[in-house]
């Protein structure tokens, strides 16, 4: 394995440092790990910023974020279960990709949501597939090139094979992590520890930087340990507008405008324009944002866990 | 009676496949609001898996735009990975899915990832995301879609999520399949074959509309029944879950 970081060196860098370091051209990137949630956003258009080139994006499914990617033309190839827009259906960009080469040619590799997890658990597991009873009597076989009848030792019968997904890069959104890449996640986790484990280079995004002391406090928390990690970027509000448990809420509205906003390649260029050629950072992006809405989707009501005791 | 919408009398359609103590994956849209609906009512003990990684006891106490949404974390049963739900599904411990699609066929094959543009292209759709999970290892699954001919062909344009077909004869996927669709005009079940049939027809609708908008000859039950209508008390679940009535139209 390349890694060569450990637990104790420190990580912390920009985003946009981050991404210009393990990020080339040509990579392939996991990434919307925990689904509708904790979706990087920040971390997809610093990507787009860039200018990065031929990509393949993996994950499970994407709400908007690879549809951002696509009609930026940063892609080249999806591998993933589902691509759109979750409360409101397809995604515009997407569908021109796929139909129409717009803007560019897009490679489709259909998977299912748990062939995608079987994937990159093989991949966290160091062997080179999984056997499951998924996918039998569906059109995935024969598209995906990835998934392959076989007959199964010991008990004879038909089963499919997904071979290993192993991303070159795996950017992972966290609540907080600390300055040598420990990152706590809580509520859904969707393939978010696989995908860590399955990837070259681990890009840790979290909401804040917290004392290694706090990270230590609670280790069943700690779903990615520090050693997999090779860069941790503070990036408040990152996931927006993907909602981050504890932090704040979907933005339900952002998710209904970008549907009405990029209808055609025109209107897709001037979203874009708007929110992510036209700003630096995410910093900017908030500003675009304005400080009343962001405000307006922080936590309103704290739900905080029982203390657990780790005394012994 | 209290006026209704045809989105709600399909909440409560899909809410009634639903029985006590059944392990549910329950998805979104009307599925969503059916979890409520039985959860009130009939199948108070149903627990709801959502393939994101979520376990829940109770509906969420706020209504949901995507299963990932904060409300449908806090008070959850449990939080684990995708895999591990999954993992649940392929033991065979959850007992039935929900599922929508832009096509369903006669032996109830769902496709959610490509149709014809009638211009010799394909229009590209989402894809499976869980759906050809649910379909394939579930023991039972309910399809919701709109009914009309284009959408109920007698053969998919390709098979997302898998029917009833060569595969259900033996092995692991013969304890499952489609249970019900429920359109916009019907509810069909299945044959000991594997063959779709007409169940029943809901308020206004004719047996010769449904056939008429059917893309194959529909085997219809001896007695075709009326879907039941939703009664005053699920109207009121629905409708306080859902003020704005954002997922029933």
């Amino acid at each position: 394995m390349p890694k060569k970081s450990t637990a104790q060196d420190e990580k912390l860098c920009s985003l946009e440092e981050a991404i210009g370091r393990l990020v080339p051209d040509g990579a392939s990137v996991a990434l919307g790990l925990q689904l509708e949630s904790m979706i990087p956003f920040a971390a997809g258009h610093e990507i787009i910023r860039q200018g990065k080139r031929d990509l393949t994006l993996v994950g499970p499914i994407s709400d908007i974020l690879f549809d951002q990617m696509i009609g930026a033309g940063a892609v080249r190839k999806v591998v993933a279960a589902w691509v759109g827009n979750v409360m409101m259906g397809s995604a515009y960009n997407f569908r021109r990709a796929v139909e129409e080469g717009i803007p560019h040619p897009l490679e489709m590799v259909d998977h299912s949501n748990f062939t995608v997890a079987l994937g990159l658990h093989a991949a966290a597991l160091g062997v080179p597939f999984l056997p499951t009873y998924t996918a039998g009597g569906s059109d995935l076989i024969g598209r995906n090139p990835d998934l392959v009848e076989f007959e199964a030792p010991f008990t004879g019968e038909t089963m499919r094979a997904v071979r290993a997904l192993h991303p070159d890069v795996a950017v992972i959104q966290a609540q907080r992590a600390d300055k040598y890449g420990n990152t706590h996640l809580w509520g859904n986790l969707g393939v978010a520890a696989d995908a860590a484990r399955a990837a070259r280079h681990v890009i840790v995004v979290a909401e804040e930087i917290v004392d290694p002391k706090v990270i230590a406090s609670d280790p069943n928390r700690t779903v990615i340990p520090g050693f997999l990690v090779e860069a941790v970027a503070e990036v408040p509000f990152g996931a927006h507008p993907s909602p981050v448990q504890g932090y704040y809420n979907r933005d339900n509205n952002y998710y209904s405008e970008y549907h009405r906003q990029t209808k055609t390649p025109q209107d897709f260029g001037s979203w874009l324009d708007r929110w992510v050629r036209g700003v630096k950072d995410r910093q900017g992006y908030l500003e675009q944002l304005g400080a009343e809405r962001v405000e307006g989707l922080k936590v309103r009501k704290r739900a905080l866990a029982a203390r657990t005791d780790f005394g012994h | 009676m209290e006026p209704y919408t045809l989105s709600e009398l399909m909440v409560v359609a899909a809410a009634r496949e639903i029985r006590d103590g059944d392990i549910v994956f329950v998805g979104m849209r009307l599925p969503l609001l059916a979890y409520v609906v039985a959860k009130s009512s009939h199948a108070p003990r149903a627990v709801g898996v959502f393939e994101n990684g979520v376990l829940r006891s109770t509906p969420a106490r706020e209504l949901l735009f995507t299963m990932s949404d904060g409300p449908n974390i806090t008070g959850a049963l449990s939080c684990f990975s995708m895999l591990e739900c999954m993992a649940l599904l392929q033991q065979g411990r959850v007992s039935l899915g929900f599922l929508g699609a832009a096509e369903v066929d006669r032996h109830g094959n769902l496709n959610s990832t490509e149709v014809d543009n009638h211009k010799g292209g394909t229009v590209r759709l989402p894809g499976s995301g869980g759906a050809s999970d649910i379909a394939a290892l579930s023991q039972r699954y309910v399809a919701l879609l709109n009914h009309d001919k284009a959408r109920l062909p007698e053969k998919v344009h390709y098979i997302t999520s898998p029917g009833y077909g060569p595969w259900r004869q033996n092995g692991r996927l013969q304890q499952g399949g489609p249970a019900a669709i429920i359109t916009t005009k019907a509810v069909l079940r299945f044959s000991s074959e594997g063959e779709a049939y007409l169940a029943s027809c809901h308020p206004g609708v004719t047996v010769e509309d449904v056939l008429a908008n059917t893309g194959w000859p529909l085997a219809v039950a001896p007695r075709v029944k009326k879907t039941p209508v939703p009664n005053k008390r699920e109207l009121r679940v629905i409708r306080s879950y859902d003020p704005e009535h954002f997922w029933t139209k």
